[in-house]
């Protein structure tokens, strides 16, 4: 199912959606699976299942962390497969957020088919661009699957409309120039590429990158058609440690919080 | 004299950075405008004779380049073959490294640009960073590897010394590949003021080109030395290969000549039959590693592996994709050489000829000394990418030296 049906939703309502992500295998297989469905029934519209990957550029330390820990406890690529399944059999439409390389290890044709089939909406791809995601058009066009790609402040205008044309789904701006991690203020740098994206696609508009609490979510919310959290939500399990149910309460706490601010625009 | 044409890419990708099925870019959009940037920088700097004047000003004056081809007399008498080293390890800082960091440097003054941030494993990249830094006035970070911070102490007091930051990076396997990573993050926060240094002929493009450029003079004087000293052109050149900045340096003044085989000597760690090795080309599959398309250590879901080598400069789970293409062509041959055959030539090299190599060189060493059994007689020429100075306490340790009472029998080999 398409993160299209959510937008639309949210859009009914007349507020942002509210994008959550944890990686798959973190804390542990069960653990994502339950925590993920805990940020469903809490608020959470969209879903991003993260692919941990042994090198990923584009996080900060607070993500790092949970990737390594899932990594040492074993997650697969059929694992993150199986997190998808069980996640998105809660309605909520479910993203796969990867590095390139497990995809083109996987298959890149083979992926797309075993996503389509756990019932995964699309992929978000940080690390890679249109100009080298040939096979990945491909092979989400021939399932009509998301194709979520990332502008930044940087992007020329040149690159921006190149992008936005091989998205479907949503498009995902980030905020600032940087790393995934909680920042203390709202992004400045996000209105202004929300307004050159608006210009460029009739898409649906994602804000991600330093939002952690609701008036962060609100200030974005207020321009933007969702609000992505990923780090927020990693740090309440870290915290936890291994007491679980505070883990998840925690996490249920923000996400309603978060949800909150969402709406408050 | 070198000329303009000489740091041109003489062995050009397409458009955008593909060579055959390897390179390209593969990196977060975030990033690309600057890889533009420096792309457009790069190649109008190249075409413009100050900048070229400059560079080659600072390779001759300061860099101390040309280095020097020697005739190894003594190391050939016990190869069977004519041993020829290229002696970039008496380069201002102790290697071919110089060159790569003068040219970036320079361009990142010419972008002005105030900070420069590097990577380095063995830390020679880092000190040659350091170096060109204090010299042209810009602040520099380098991210170097806990584990190579251990075992590279003496280059990280001389990046400090030098002026530089260093920052010892503490994610993952704490090698190379995660100084990189670090780098990368680095980067993406600070690309409007600050130019990433890449250290070797890999990353997304134009890194790959843009290093090949800077280095490439390690070849065309090699060539043109050899054609001096014998007449003839060597049937062989061998070269180290990590990422592979010394070896395609090397290759690209040779590639064009169909009767020199360019050989590429791999970390072989403990065997490559072990999960403990670094031989990118011979033992990885094609994937994306930082930013390009290419030869890869990783398993079977596409997670990099751990590499081992007891040479930190060549402890790098990926490999530059000219590398990957020459390999996939056939125009170059890449050979395993085990961490005990790298010692054993460094320790040759020291007895045989009073020159103490970088572990990294003595790779190429004792590649070019199992060569020399399949080609008797004829010209091998090794390009020594680095000294040995850094790499005492590694040395230390595996011979037993240090203590002055006690002597390090000689072998039977060297008796």
């Amino acid at each position: 199912m398409s993160v299209s049906v959510a937008f639309e939703k949210a859009r009914a309502d007349d507020r942002a959606a509210l994008v959550g992500y944890l990686p798959a295998g973190f804390p542990d297989a069960e653990g994502s699976i339950d925590a993920l469905q805990v940020m469903v029934e809490a608020g959470c519209d969209v879903i991003e299942v993260g692919l941990p990957y042994s090198d990923p550029v584009m996080d900060g330390p607070t993500v790092q962390a949970a990737v390594q820990q899932a990594l040492e406890g074993g997650s697969r690529t059929t694992d993150v497969l199986r997190t998808v399944e069980a996640v998105a059999a809660t309605g909520a439409p479910t993203v796969v957020m990867t590095a390139w390389n497990p995809v083109e290890r996987y298959g890149v044709e083979r992926f797309a088919a075993a996503l389509d089939d756990a019932g995964g909406a699309g992929l978000i791809t940080p690390d890679i661009t249109p100009d080298e995601a040939g096979p990945w058009l491909e092979a989400a066009d021939a399932r009509d699957l998301d194709k979520i790609f990332l502008v930044a402040p940087s992007s020329t205008p040149e690159r921006l409309a190149m992008t936005v044309a091989s998205c479907r789904g949503f498009v995902y701006a980030t905020a600032v120039m940087g790393v995934t991690g909680a920042r203390s203020s709202a992004p400045t740098l996000a209105g202004p590429l929300v307004e050159r994206t608006r210009a460029a696609t009739d898409l649906p508009i994602g804000v991600g990158l330093g939002i952690s609490n609701a008036d962060q979510a609100a200030e974005v919310a207020a321009y933007a058609d969702a609000v992505i959290v990923g780090s927020a939500f990693v740090r309440t399990l870290l915290d936890a440690g291994t007491d679980r149910r505070a883990g998840l309460d925690a996490l249920r706490a923000l996400t309603e919080d978060l949800a909150r601010g969402v709406r408050r625009a | 004299m070198s000329t303009a044409h000489e740091i041109r890419p003489g062995y050009g990708p397409d458009e955008t950075g593909h060579y055959g099925d390897f390179g390209g870019r593969f990196m977060p959009e975030a990033l690309v405008a600057a890889l533009d940037e420096l792309d457009t920088a790069w190649q109008k700097a190249v075409l413009d004779p100050v900048f070229i004047a400059d560079f080659e000003r600072l390779l001759r004056d300061y860099a101390g380049t040309p280095s020097m081809l020697y005739d190894a007399e003594r190391l050939s008498e016990r190869a069977g073959a004519r041993i020829l080293l290229k002696r970039e390890d008496l380069n201002h800082t102790g290697a071919h490294k110089i060159r790569n960091v003068l040219g970036q440097a320079l361009l990142t003054k010419r972008m002005g640009k105030k900070r420069v941030i590097a990577e380095t494993g063995a830390g020679q990249h880092g000190v040659a960073s350091a170096t060109a830094a204090a010299y042209l006035g810009l602040d520099c970070t380098v991210y170097m590897g806990e584990v190579d911070t251990e075992r590279q102490a003496l280059n990280v007091a001389r990046m400090q010394l030098l002026g530089a930051e260093v920052v010892p990076v503490t994610s993952g396997s704490r090698t190379l590949k995660d100084a990189i990573n670090e780098a990368l993050r680095d980067w993406v926060a600070s690309v409007d003021h600050t130019a990433y240094l890449f250290g070797t002929a890999a990353g997304p493009h134009p890194f790959p080109s843009l290093v090949l450029s800077f280095v490439r003079g390690i070849g065309d004087e090699a060539r043109r030395q050899c054609l001096e000293l014998t007449g003839a052109l060597p049937e062989a050149v061998a070269a180290c290969v990590g990422g592979g900045s010394n070896a395609i340096g090397l290759f690209a003044g040779f590639v064009d000549d169909p009767d020199v085989a360019l050989y590429g000597y791999e970390p072989g760690g403990d065997g490559v039959d072990t999960d403990r090795h670094a031989a990118t080309i011979w033992a990885g599959d094609v994937g994306v590693l930082h930013g390009a398309r290419t030869y890869v250590l990783q398993d079977e879901d596409g997670q990099t592996l751990e590499s081992h080598s007891i040479s930190a400069g060549l402890d790098y789970p990926g490999v530059g994709p000219q590398h990957a293409h020459l390999a996939r062509t056939g125009r170059a041959s890449y050979v395993p050489v085990t961490d005990t055959e790298a010692m054993e030539a460094m320790r040759l090299l020291s007895r045989t000829e009073g020159i103490i190599p970088a572990i990294e060189s003595a790779h190429a060493v004792a590649g070019a000394m199992n060569l020399a059994k399949e080609r008797p007689g004829q010209t091998i020429l090794v390009n020594l990418s680095g000294r040995g100075d850094k790499d005492m306490a590694t040395a230390l340790e595996w011979f037993g030296l240090g203590d002055a009472e006690a002597t390090d029998e000689p072998t039977e080999q060297e008796q």
